[in-house]
């Protein structure tokens, strides 16, 4: 299968802000032996060079769909990514101190495009609500609205329809071939007279079968199930790695 | 560059956020327009041949610009390489439309900034951080403004 392999790298290799980088041992595939590796996770994208310097990429991790898990190894600060796959290969992975195999395995955790998506949601619900509230009185009485306010019953009000140019390139300058540095406002591209334009809110996925429709649910709880799920995996990890610690060596 | 091939395969038969029979065109000297399965899954484009199980290729969708060409037809390119166009012609103008609008939306970096702004909209409209309650704040990557190495 192809892959657009330099886009990857340019990705792997661009100032956008990494949500976690440092060295980590890889375990080879056939050979147990331990290779240090530069990482840098992006998004759902784990890459590792073989230096900190190196210009591209050895090679890279999609981690959708991943479970993140500590392991045995007598190299210490140990864990895994698995997949769910019979076949699947397990990336073990070694850090070189306890807080950063801790810093690894919850940013991996939470790595994926699903989860994102997720928070997004639910964070664009809770301003919705708010917005509704604002506008709309309060509880179950309606009050006659100022106006400005009425026409916006199913849509958030203000929120202006500007699209990205690029994707995932807003913060970035359109020109077709110069880059810009970054913007420190953090959030979408600027329009002409240079005040913050926000992104366009993400699709409501369409009802198209029952596995996306309960994954899709927007319903405070199924977000904060999913949450405290992923809470509760983190400090079990945790607790797990302090008990090896405190318990007998083999 | 390597890569878990398999588990890519794997996502590549999950459901699709978008689906179709599109007509796709590869920036490769001489290529033309191939009726090809173009399927939308997380931050990736996957194509098929239209009768095969498993995808020819798949496009990582960050960094890219998704560019309304002439009717019914979009492109995606690529920030590093924006001559290197992957063309597509839809059936219908609407059908190339939803198509922009979702490829847009579909990356994570776009999340992201997504992320970012409505947590400050609701900090501003509340004083309070909505990712606190989910123990979550200090997460790198719900960070506002961008972070170097």
């Amino acid at each position: 299968m192809k892959l657009n392999e330099r886009s990857l790298a340019f990705y792997a290799t661009c100032d956008s802000p990494a949500d976690n980088s440092g060295f980590l041992y890889k375990r080879g595939e056939r050979h147990t032996a331990y290779h240090r590796r530069w990482f840098v996770l992006k998004g759902n994208m784990l890459f590792y060079f073989e230096e900190r310097e190196s210009r591209e990429p050895v090679g890279v991790i999609v981690l959708e769909g991943c479970n993140v898990e500590l392991c045995d190894s007598a190299e210490g600060f140990a864990f895994a990514i698995r997949f769910g796959g019979t076949k699947s290969r397990t990336y073990v992975l070694a850090a070189e101190s306890q807080a950063a195999m801790e810093s690894w395995v919850k940013s991996l955790s939470r790595a994926s495009f699903d989860y994102m998506r997720l928070v997004v949601r639910e964070l664009e619900k809770q301003l919705q609500d708010m917005r509704l509230g604002l506008a709309g009185g309060c509880g179950g009485s309606w009050k006659p609205k100022p106006p400005g306010l009425e026409q916006s019953r199913e849509r958030l009000p203000a929120l202006p329809a500007i699209p990205p140019k690029e994707n995932g390139c807003a913060v970035w300058d359109n020109v077709v071939g110069a880059e810009q540095p970054p913007d420190t406002s953090g959030c979408g591209g600027h329009d002409e007279d240079g005040s913050p334009r926000p992104p366009p809110l993400p699709p409501r996925r369409r009802v198209s079968n029952s596995e996306a429709t309960s994954a899709m649910a927007e319903s405070p709880s199924t977000f904060c199930r999913l949450h405290e799920q992923y809470s509760r995996e983190v400090a079990r990890l945790r607790q797990d790695w302090q008990q090896r610690q405190r318990g007998p060596r083999p | 560059m390597r890569y878990n091939e398999r588990e890519l395969l794997s996502l590549a038969r999950q459901p699709a956020e978008k689906a179709a029979e599109i007509r796709m065109r590869v920036p490769k000297k001489g290529s033309v327009l191939k009726k090809r399965l173009v399927k939308l899954v997380v931050n990736f484009l996957f194509y098929f041949r239209t009768d095969e199980a498993e995808p020819i290729g798949a496009l990582l969708l960050e960094h890219c610009r998704i560019t309304k060409e002439e009717e019914n037809v979009f492109s995606i390119s690529f920030i590093e390489e924006p001559e290197r166009k992957y063309c597509f012609e839809c059936a219908t103008e609407e059908q190339c439309q939803e198509w922009v609008e979702a490829l847009k939306r579909a990356s994570y970096e776009f999340l992201r900034r997504s992320l970012i702004f409505y947590r400050n909209e609701i900090q501003k409209m509340t004083g309070k951080d909505p990712l606190e309650q989910y123990g979550i704040s200090e997460e790198a990557r719900f960070q506002l403004g961008t972070h170097r190495q």
